[in-house]
């Protein structure tokens, strides 16, 4: 199988090299039969083929494999015809290249399995290392540092000697270095700086490469590469400091985005709202709402829908909110057994409600581009999505802040939940903005639940998971202080990310819920605890 | 198989002081979802024990369904014994007491011939004394961790040796997989499954070493952690492999995370036991391309008999989108064996059902004929299934025949001489090496 392989390349090689110095014609005959084998339906024939097909020549080659990958290449059964379906959606006869107006109706995708995507991505970077475009230089040299295969070497060479674009240069030199580090023939001389190399880029691949390196090598290129792969590792032990801090602040940004809107209904107007969950819920049915309309009508403005949602989810939750205090929770003010009871009921009322009206499967709820993927800072990977919501949760803490100190309702709120009987004597319409209060808290969790139908399943349950974590934080961060809330939510993200990896996610969780209980013993107003007579009101 | 309902500690301290409105609530749901259950001697009447809300819901409403479409596909033909069945449905709500005393209620007051519910293994535990005590039949459709076999229960989900094993033999073999991260949510089914997979391992000269145990919260939804861990695990120069045994819920964050930190299943594939098409209706499957699931049934496979079961499935639940699943299957072939056993004794006295059952066949959805077994449990295929771009699995591996589910795992110190044998034994745990039973039941 492995000398199967290093045949397969050599000849790949060859043929590049044919490639690059003459223009060889399409050969006719056994480059049909070779593209029909695709046809077979067996991943053996398909494997066969791939190999037949890099190592022709033919300047269909790059099109057919590269087809292959993204499920654009099919296959006829009947007739062993296949064919390529282009970018451009326009179809092609693989074998001949002739153009085809449509697909017949028994094509099918030609099937792939990991080990064939693995041949597969080989054997196009192979092909690719001299490909005008520079993404897909860097993605060959990337393909090639992973499978090292020594017969690619020259021509990874002579695209380093010609390469002009210093992140593609870097690159090649890291794929030429693999291939060496592995090459059995190479100089002690030539597999240092390999390794010198290879040790520069630093990451976990590298790390990877070095410890595959096994303890057959030349002692002194053995010993390079075991201080390579300590020094490697304890550079990475530093960033997995950093990166554990960064986990942490994520995790707050949710804990705290799913709090804040508990910290108004909870923490300012003393009213326990165990249906906070289900206000998030709704926000993340919503945001499903507005992507399924998107979706069917103007699939354009994809990218958007979140924007879209955040207002709706806002009205959405609130208006509902504002209706509960309206029909429930103002008959119960002062009698909070009551009130929690009530509003568990409540959230059982909603959760069902919800599942006969959208089913009590998962809803997908799609990740528009800007918030897929993800980027390498240092030797940390920060995904889009987490990071996008931690910027969201501080916007939405700022002008929720803002609220609060620089409008008029923000003044009444205030005023009447530190001091009712006073407000009203000042002419405030208490009720009024007791239902505006909750209104805002829910419409709050209404948000979060777009921000959240990204990262979690948008299922009836959906609240369940955040309620306790939110009583937690408002609790631990002080009942009524809008900063306790973000301290307290981004103290536990941190505090729980970093008993992680040491104590495991199960033994984690407990820990923190048991210092937070010996936390409320020795101060039962939590992290920031409001003074003075407000507290007594 | 999934107990979802404990979230946390937490939850315990909050479901004491609410248990009256909780029960209340939860009473009225049950109540109305009863269907009209008038006493008539001339149908048979079918218990169906899934939960219809609550969390399990998500999973188990699919299951009610399959049986009430099963029962009125057979009426079309005639019933069973000239008589037309009649579905009983309750819902326990997601509650393991509840699970109990519906059951108990489906025997004593609407005298049900048999029973087709559970999914969480802790359900059927809660299930199992009322079932001894009454004599009744339950036909349980999930795959489990096996070391049981109960006089009363017929098991026609996999056992670990007809999904677990299977898959970590592929990875060995086709992805020459060296490392193995085993991910589970902390309770019993993951932890049973691990301890089996982490023996199995061993004996086929895995290290220590390279062997990474990890287990998460039910509902766990921050998986940034444990996806890093599992990538820095996979950086060792051998090829890595995560078996994950999640539970359902919690497996979109984790496939969400595992897309955006870009792990390719080229890279470390990760095989799944408890997600199937419905888990992925959740998700955007692109980013997963490759990654791995093991089941007795795929949706995907073509065969007629699937291919009847789909068309027709999707027009009794009027949806052309409705997919369908592996414990459906599992209850299509449970419908059937109990149906033929019944039509074999004319009965539907349930010692002569039971007696009956080992030896009948039915056919499954993907080509073959399954066999009840002495133990309990039934021969399936086993399928390794790839996920592609439309939330479907591609067949990428089936075992070469069926492979007949074992009641007690063959590679735990503990079971492994035991044996179910409820024909000549007349015992579910039987041991060879002393040739005497371990007691009625398990």
């Amino acid at each position: 199988m492995f000398a199967n392989c290093i045949d397969r390349f050599r000849a790949l090689f060859l043929s590049i090299l044919l490639l690059s110095c003459l223009t060889v014609p399409a050969l006719a005959g056994p480059f049909e039969d070779s593209v029909a084998k695709f046809a077979n339906d067996e991943f053996s024939d398909t494997e066969a083929a791939i190999g037949e097909v890099a190592a022709s020549g033919n300047a269909l080659a790059s099109p057919i494999i590269s087809a292959l990958q993204d499920g654009r290449l099919s296959a006829d059964p009947d007739s062993k015809k296949v064919f390529i379906t282009r970018t451009d959606g326009k179809i092609v006869d693989a074998a001949t290249g002739a153009a085809v107006d449509k697909l017949p109706d028994n094509a099918a995708a030609v099937r792939l399995n990991n080990r064939l995507r693995r041949t597969v991505e080989a054997a196009l970077g192979g092909l690719t290392l001299l490909s005008p475009d520079p993404a897909k230089r860097l993605a060959a040299a990337q393909s090639v540092f992973k499978s090292h295969e020594e017969n690619v070497l020259p021509t990874v060479e002579s695209a380093l000697a010609k390469e002009s674009v210093k992140s593609v240069k870097q690159a090649f030199a890291e794929a030429r270095a693999a291939i060496i580090l592995f090459k059995s023939d190479a100089s002690d001389s030539d597999k240092l700086d390999a390794v010198a190399v290879v040790k520069a880029r630093g990451d976990q691949e590298a790390l990877a490469l070095l410890t595959a390196l096994g303890a057959d090598q030349p002692p002194l290129v053995a010993n390079a590469a075991a201080s390579a792969v300590s020094s490697i590792q304890s550079n990475l032990a530093m960033w997995s400091m950093v990166q554990n801090a960064w986990y942490g602040v994520s995790l707050g940004s949710v804990l705290l985005l799913a709090a804040i809107g508990l910290a108004i209904t909870f923490g300012v107007m003393g009213v326990i709202n165990m249906a906070h969950g289900e206000m998030v819920m709704l926000g993340a049915y919503t945001t499903f709402v507005v992507q399924e309309v998107i979706r069917s009508r103007y699939p354009a403005l994809f990218d958007y829908s979140l924007l879209i949602a955040v207002p709706l989810a806002f009205l959405v939750a609130g208006l509902i909110g504002v209706l509960i205090e309206r029909t429930i929770i103002r008959f119960l003010y002062g009698r909070p057994l009551e009130t929690l009871l009530a509003t568990w009921g409540l959230s059982l009322v909603l959760q069902q409600a919800v599942r006969t009206a959208f089913g009590p499967t998962n809803r997908e709820v799609g990740n528009p581009s800007w918030m897929s993927g993800a980027f390498e800072l240092g030797q940390i990977t920060i995904t889009y999505n987490r990071l996008w919501i931690l910027c969201f949760t501080l916007a939405v803490f700022a002008i929720l802040l803002a609220m609060l100190r620089y409008t008029a309702l923000g003044l009444e709120m205030r005023a009447v939940t530190q001091n009712r009987r006073m407000a009203a004597s000042m002419g405030i319409a208490t009720s009024r903005v007791d239902a505006l209060t909750f209104g805002l808290g829910s419409g709050i969790a209404g948000i979060a639940g777009v921000a959240l139908s990204q990262i979690d399943n948008v299922s009836p349950n959906l609240g369940q998971s955040y309620i306790i974590d939110s009583f937690m934080v408002v609790v631990f961060g002080g009942v009524g202080n809008l900063w306790g809330t973000l301290v307290g939510a981004f103290t536990l993200g941190i505090a729980n990310k970093f008993l992680e990896p040491v104590a495991g996610a199960v033994l984690g969780k407990i820990a923190i819920l048991v210092l937070i209980i010996l936390f409320i013993q020795k101060r039962p107003r939590g992290l920031f605890a409001l003074k003075g007579r407000a507290v007594e009101a | 198989m999934l107990t979802q309902l404990t979230h946390g500690i937490a939850t315990m301290t909050r479901r004491r002081a609410l248990a009256a409105t909780a029960g209340l609530v939860l009473g009225l749901a049950a109540s109305s979802s009863l269907a009209p259950a008038q006493a008539a001697d001339d149908t048979i009447k079918v218990g169906i024990l899934h939960s219809l809300s609550g969390t399990m819901a998500i999973s188990e409403t699919t299951l009610k369904d399959t049986i009430l479409f099963l029962i009125d596909e057979q009426n079309k033909k005639g019933g069973v014994l000239g008589k037309k069945l009649e579905p009983v449905v309750v819902d326990p709500a997601s509650n393991w007491p509840l699970f109990a005393e519906k059951a108990r209620e489906l025997i004593t007051k609407d005298k049900v011939a048999v029973v087709f519910g559970c999914w969480t293994s802790v359900s059927r535990k809660s299930v199992l004394p009322v079932f001894k005590e009454l004599n009744n039949i339950l036909f349980y459709p999930v795959q489990y961790e096996g070391e049981e076999s109960e006089r009363n229960v017929f098991y026609t989900g996999a056992a670990p040796n007809q999904q677990a094993i299977p898959a970590v033999d592929y990875l060995m073999k086709e992805e020459k997989v060296k490392r193995w991260v085993l991910a589970g949510t902390d309770y019993v089914y993951p932890r049973t499954t691990n301890k089996i997979l982490e023996a199995y391992l061993k004996s086929k000269g895995v290290a220590q070493d390279d062997i990474m145990i990890n287990y998460t919260p039910f509902g766990h939804s921050d998986w940034q952690t444990i996806v890093a861990d599992i990538k820095k695990f996979g950086s060792a120069g051998k090829k890595t492999a995560v078996v994950s045994t999640i539970n359902g819920d919690a497996n979109v964050p984790f496939y969400k995370e595992l897309g955006n930190q870009g792990i390719k299943a080229t890279d470390i594939p990760v095989v799944a036991f408890s997600v199937g098409e419905e888990e992925l209706a959740g998700i955007d499957t692109k980013p997963l391309l490759g990654h791995l699931a093991a089941w007795n049934y795929f949706e995907s496979i073509k065969t007629p008999a699937n291919e009847k079961f789909i068309k027709e499935w999707q027009a009794y639940t009027k949806n052309p989108k409705r997919v369908t699943n592996d414990p459906m299957e599992a209850h299509y072939i449970g419908f059937n064996m109990w149906v033929k056993a019944v039509e074999k004794v004319k009965s539907t006295d349930p010692d002569k059902v039971i007696d009956a059952l080992p030896g009948i066949e039915a056919p499954n959805l993907t080509g073959g004929v399954s066999q009840m077994l002495p133990n309990h449990h039934i021969t399936k295929p086993v399928f390794i299934g790839e996920i592609k771009g439309n939330g479907q699995f591609d067949v990428v591996w089936k075992t070469p025949g069926l492979v007949a589910g074992d009641a007690w795992s063959k590679e735990l110190e503990g079971s492994k001489d035991l044996i179910g044998d409820w024909v000549g034994k007349k015992c579910g745990n039987f041991n060879t090496k002393t040739n005497k039973c371990g007691g009625q039941g398990s």
